[in-house]
This record gives C-alpha cells, sequence and structure tokens, in this order.
C-alpha cells in the first residue's frame, strides 16, 4: 500500500489544503474494517480472544493511526 | 424487591443528584455575556475546546441504550452484536472529511441546524423543511430509547410498581429534572454533566474487563461459554463467528450506522459546537477512544453468558427483557455500592445524550419551521426563546411515548429512524462537496429512498413478529436465489442517490430554475478568527467577496 505523495504542499493556495492527497489515505480505515474475510475467524487467538474480537479491536487503533497522520501532514504550517 | 437493593439505590440517587445540581449551575460555566441568543444556549457559544469537545461528543454519540442494548445483542446473537465497533471505526475518517467542512461554512454563515446550511446551499426552504422534518422524527424515539436504558437499570433495582403511572414515576421525575436544567443551561449542561458520566463509565468499565474475567475463569472461558450457548440454540444465525448469509448484513449495518450517525441532528450539533477545526480533526483521533470501550462494553454480553445470567422478564408475558443483562451482572458480581456506580454511570449516561438530542430538536424547529414559515423576523433572542420551549415539549413527548406505549414501539421508531436519517445523506453530506445535484431531484430522491426503506422494513419478519422485525432484509425478497441479508438504509440511500440524479438529469434538460447558492467555495475552509457572515446581509457580503481561484 503506496501512501500517496502530497504534490508540493508549499506552493499549493492555503484556501487549497483540504485538498491535500494525504486525506485519501482516510479511505483506508473506512475500507479495512468492513472487509469480513480479514477477521471473520478463530485462529490465532491473543489472550483467549478470538481473532474476530482481537482484529477488530485492532482496527481502532489503525483509525486512530491514520487520522492522526493526516491531521498532522495536513495542519496548518506555522502551528506548533 | 427494592430493599434488596437499598444501597445500590441510595448510591444511585446520590449520584444523580450530584450532577442535577451540576446542571443547574453549568449556565453560569464559561458564561457568556448574553444567554438569550441560538448560538449560546444552541450551541454552547461555539466556543468549545479538545477536552470538552471530547466529552460532549463521547457522551453524545455512546448512549445509555447503546451501553444496555449492544451487549443484550451479544448476548442474543453473539457475532453480529458486534458491529458496533467497526460502526464507531469507520465513522471517525467521514466526520474528518466531510462535517469539518459543514463546521466551516456553519461557522461563516451562522448556520445552527444541517437544513440551514441545505436552505442556504440549494435555496430551497421546502428541502430544508423535509431535512428538518426528517431530524426531529428520527431523533425523538432515540431520545425515548434513553430512558429504556434508565429503566433495564431500575427494574434491576426492584423499582417498579403496580400500575403504569406508580411504574414510571421514577422516570418521570428524572426527566423533569433534566428538562429543567437543559431549559436553564443549553448545551452546557450536558457539556458539563458528560465529564462525570464519562468518568464513571470508565471506571466502571475497566473494573468489569479486569475483575470479571478473573471470575469467571478468564476470556477462553468465557468465550467457551458462549460458544456452547450457540451451538445448542435452533437459530443458524447466532455464533462467536459470522456466517455466510449475515456478512453483508453486518458489514452495510456497519457502514449505514455510520452514515446514519453523523448525519443524526445530535451529533452535528456537538460538532458546531466545538470552536475551530483543529479541535475536530484531533478529536476524531481521540474519540476512537470510546469504540475500545463499547467493543469492551459488548463483551459483557458473553460474561453474562458466562456467568448465568438469566434476563428480567420483559412487558409482555412470556418474553425476557434482554436489557437487563448488564444490570442483573453488575448485580450477581459486583458488591453493592459498586453496582449503584455503575448502575448511576448508565442513569447519567442517558441524560447526556437525551439532552443534546432535545436541544438539537430544538433548534431544527426554531431554525426551519418557526423562523421560516412562523415568524421570518424573529429576534435571536425570540429563538433562543422558543428553542428552550421546543426542547420541553421534546422531552414530554418522550418521556409519553415511554409511559403510554410499548417500549418495543420506540425501538422500532428507532430502527426506522436510523434509515430514514440516512436519506438526507445527498442533501447534507454530499451537499457539502457538490451543487450537482438540483434541489427538485434531492426532494424526489428523498421520498423515494423514504418510501422504500419503509416498505422493506414493513417486510422484514423476525421469529416473534411479521412486520419491522429487524433492519436485515432478504436480498431473496428482491428476486435474488440466495440466504443473504442487507441492510435496509443502504439500499434505501442507494434508490435515493439514483432517483436524485436521474431527475436533476431530467430536470436540467426541462431548465427548471436551480436557485442561487448562498455559499462560495472557500466558506468549506473557514477557520476560527476568519469573518464571519451576518445571516441578513450574506448575499450582498459573497457577491463582495473576491473570487476564488
Amino acid at each position: 500500500m503506496a501512501a500517496p505523495e502530497p504534490e508540493a504542499p508549499t506552493t499549493a493556495p492555503s484556501r487549497a489544503k483540504d485538498h491535500s492527497p494525504w486525506n485519501w489515505l482516510l479511505f483506508i480505515p473506512i475500507v479495512v474494517p468492513l472487509i469480513p474475510a480479514f477477521f471473520n475467524g478463530d485462529s490465532p487467538r491473543i489472550f483467549g480472544f478470538p481473532r474476530y474480537y482481537w482484529l477488530q479491536l485492532a482496527w481502532i487503533l489503525l483509525g486512530v493511526a491514520t487520522t492522526t497522520l493526516v491531521y498532522q501532514m495536513t495542519k496548518k504550517r506555522g502551528n506548533p | 424487591m427494592w430493599r434488596d437493593h437499598l444501597t445500590e439505590i441510595i448510591v444511585f440517587s446520590l449520584l444523580f443528584l450530584l450532577v442535577s445540581g451540576m446542571g443547574f449551575v453549568a449556565a453560569r460555566w464559561r458564561a457568556p455575556k448574553d444567554m438569550a441568543h441560538l448560538d449560546e444556549w444552541g450551541l454552547g457559544g461555539r466556543s468549545f475546546g479538545g477536552w470538552i469537545t471530547w466529552f460532549l461528543v463521547g457522551g453524545d454519540l455512546y448512549t445509555a441504550y447503546t451501553f444496555v442494548a449492544v451487549p443484550a445483542l451479544m448476548f442474543g446473537a453473539g457475532a453480529a452484536g458486534f458491529f458496533a465497533v467497526p460502526y464507531t471505526i469507520v465513522i471517525y475518517p467521514m466526520v474528518f472529511l466531510v462535517l469539518i467542512r459543514l463546521w466551516s461554512v456553519s461557522h461563516r454563515h451562522g448556520f445552527v441546524t444541517p437544513a440551514d446550511f441545505v436552505r442556504n446551499r440549494f435555496d430551497s426552504p421546502v428541502l430544508a423543511l423535509l431535512i428538518a422534518i426528517t431530524g426531529i422524527v428520527a431523533t425523538m424515539p432515540y431520545i425515548a430509547l434513553q430512558l429504556v436504558g434508565i429503566e433495564a437499570v431500575l427494574k434491576t433495582m426492584g423499582v417498579t410498581g403496580d400500575n403504569a403511572l406508580a411504574r414510571h414515576l421514577p422516570i418521570i421525575i428524572a426527566f423533569a429534572i433534566l428538562a429543567a436544567y437543559t431549559y436553564q443551561s443549553g448545551l452546557r449542561a450536558p457539556a458539563l454533566i458528560a465529564f462525570v458520566k464519562d468518568t464513571l463509565i470508565y471506571i466502571v468499565i475497566l473494573v468489569a474487563i479486569i475483575y470479571l474475567p478473573y471470575k469467571l475463569g478468564g476470556w477462553g472461558d468465557i468465550f467457551a461459554a458462549a460458544d456452547a450457548k450457540f451451538d445448542a440454540s435452533p437459530n443458524p444465525n447466532d455464533g462467536i463467528l459470522l456466517n455466510g448469509n449475515n456478512q453483508l448484513q453486518y458489514v452495510t449495518l456497519a457502514l449505514g450506522s455510520a452514515l446514519a450517525l453523523f448525519l443524526y441532528p445530535h451529533s452535528i450539533t456537538g460538532v458546531l459546537a466545538s470552536r475551530n477545526r483543529d479541535v475536530i480533526k484531533r478529536n476524531m483521533s481521540a474519540l476512537p477512544a470510546y469504540s475500545l470501550l463499547l467493543g469492551l462494553i459488548a463483551l459483557l454480553g458473553y460474561m453474562a453468558i458466562a456467568a448465568g445470567v438469566k434476563p428480567l422478564p420483559g412487558a409482555t408475558e412470556g418474553s425476557v427483557d434482554n436489557n437487563t443483562i448488564v444490570p442483573l451482572l453488575f448485580d450477581q458480581q459486583f458488591p453493592d455500592w459498586f453496582a449503584g456506580v455503575a448502575y448511576a454511570a448508565i442513569g447519567i449516561g442517558a441524560l447526556v445524550p437525551a439532552a443534546i438530542m432535545s436541544i438539537a430538536a430544538a433548534n431544527l424547529f426554531t431554525r426551519n419551521i418557526y423562523k421560516e414559515y412562523l415568524k421570518r423576523d424573529a429576534s435571536p433572542a425570540q429563538e433562543a426563546n422558543v428553542s428552550k420551549i421546543t426542547s420541553l415539549v421534546v422531552k414530554v413527548g418522550a418521556v409519553a411515548c415511554i409511559v403510554f406505549l410499548d417500549p418495543q414501539f420506540s425501538i422500532d421508531l428507532q430502527l426506522i429512524g436510523g434509515v430514514i436519517i440516512l436519506q438526507t445523506l445527498p442533501a447534507v453530506a454530499l451537499g457539502l462537496y457538490t451543487r450537482w445535484f438540483h434541489r427538485t431531484g434531492l426532494i424526489v430522491g428523498w421520498a423515494a429512498g423514504m418510501g422504500l426503506g419503509m416498505w422493506m422494513l414493513y417486510q422484514v419478519a423476525s421469529p416473534t413478529r411479521k412486520h419491522f422485525g429487524g433492519s436485515a432484509f432478504p436480498l431473496s425478497e428482491f428476486g435474488f436465489d440466495t440466504t443473504k441479508t442487507i441492510y435496509v438504509g443502504i439500499v434505501a440511500v442507494l434508490v435515493n442517490l439514483a432517483v436524485a440524479a436521474l431527475v436533476t438529469l431530467a430536470v436540467r434538460a426541462a431548465k427548471v430554475a436551480e436557485g442561487v447558492d448562498g455559499t462560495t467555495p472557500d466558506d468549506y475552509f473557514a477557520d476560527e478568527g476568519d469573518p464571519r457572515v451576518t445571516p441578513g446581509t450574506e448575499r450582498d457580503a459573497d457577491s463582495a467577496r473576491e473570487p476564488v481561484a
């Protein structure tokens, strides 16, 4: 899964910051949790949890990681 | 008998009184210069920062009903109930992409409701009225369901009566207090109470997921007990994993519920109350903490199976009320005082969303019915006043639903609510990106989606009922040779979109007037500190603004 390259964000007009290609990454945590083939199974188990349960809980981390990354990459320059 | 639960009742009542006091004090918290304005009463001054937004939106989206009903579903059906987890994962990237634009355009134009936006974007008071009515109708049963959450707790504590009035008296009192402080403090009340509610819930769940598996022999044993229960049951679609028939339903229900949730007026109210775009974006990374909590709460359903909990009888003879399994599990496994804390968490958990929902419904009535059709020159103070009174009416309606009607009726209505709120997706969510759709197309599409959705829900049977038996529509009804099922809302909204597109092409060919778009492209990126447009003069201001490259 190749991350889309930002197209020279420094030269883009500030108003168009929401058109950042980084936003496309947000489709990963929308699509991946909705594919049952990944999680609909029993093994391997972790701490007694079947894969169905631990993997779907792990997608939460996928969502957090993606939104955090996109926020960091698209926030206004100059902000802390 | 209630005497056996005296400690629980005392702890519950004390915590309930504490938050009621907070609700009244909230009017003075971050006190505005002038409370008599809808921005202040209905949106907390549009000033909430990261922490408040986290508690407010978290307390808003994850309701008491969710905390009671999701484990009940896991208890009854198994893996299918876990849809709440993917559902609350996929919603946040969508909000990040879509609702942030609604925040900006609302900040610029002073919109309070999604229907305000639609009216301005598509220049159509009729479409705005349809969006507003859809929002109010979808929200009302959701408020009533919060009472079902409290009732499950009261029932477990033995607080019941011989007749309908005595049985419902505690709920009527609770809602009267809620109505009074919402009237006085507006959105500040649930924002402040949410701190207590969520702290209690996090404590209870952390204790539950560490202590209960230890007592019940570990997670392996808990899943084994659930597996054994579903193996023994005659229902082919339960189990601790999905089967070939319900995977499509699982996925479409998760996606459809996520789309519906962020279109619900109360979620939009929570988002619009935040201070700037960064607050919303950062919260999209922080709010999934609640999804983890919800996933663990869902597993309480399996713990109840492992602990051998038997649900209390339901409203009708011979039925059981699965919603009582979580309160019963706490009653059985926890010391009395801690069970009381857990019950208070659920009870207070009902108040926060109920307050926000009634505020959202009241704002829709005020902005899109009262101001649009009854009193066009209403002042901000009059708007705030009408909203306050409407919020009272909405709560009386919700209580009446529970007292006079079978609670099952509210559950059915909430099921319908999710499907109908989805029908606002083309106008509200897609409208934030494109004005390609024609207002006539959106209206006809809305009607088509509503009609189809209702018909499909009517056709769904369950083992106990012939109609409105759930949201899983068998595809064989459409003539497909399959036993698979699909979520009604997704089909309805796809038909809605298709009809809207076809009618748009047709009326555009017939050169029907499109109306004027009251927004400009850069409105959708506006942030805190950008100049605002006053509602009365926005047209002039728009044309004066420099064109955007």
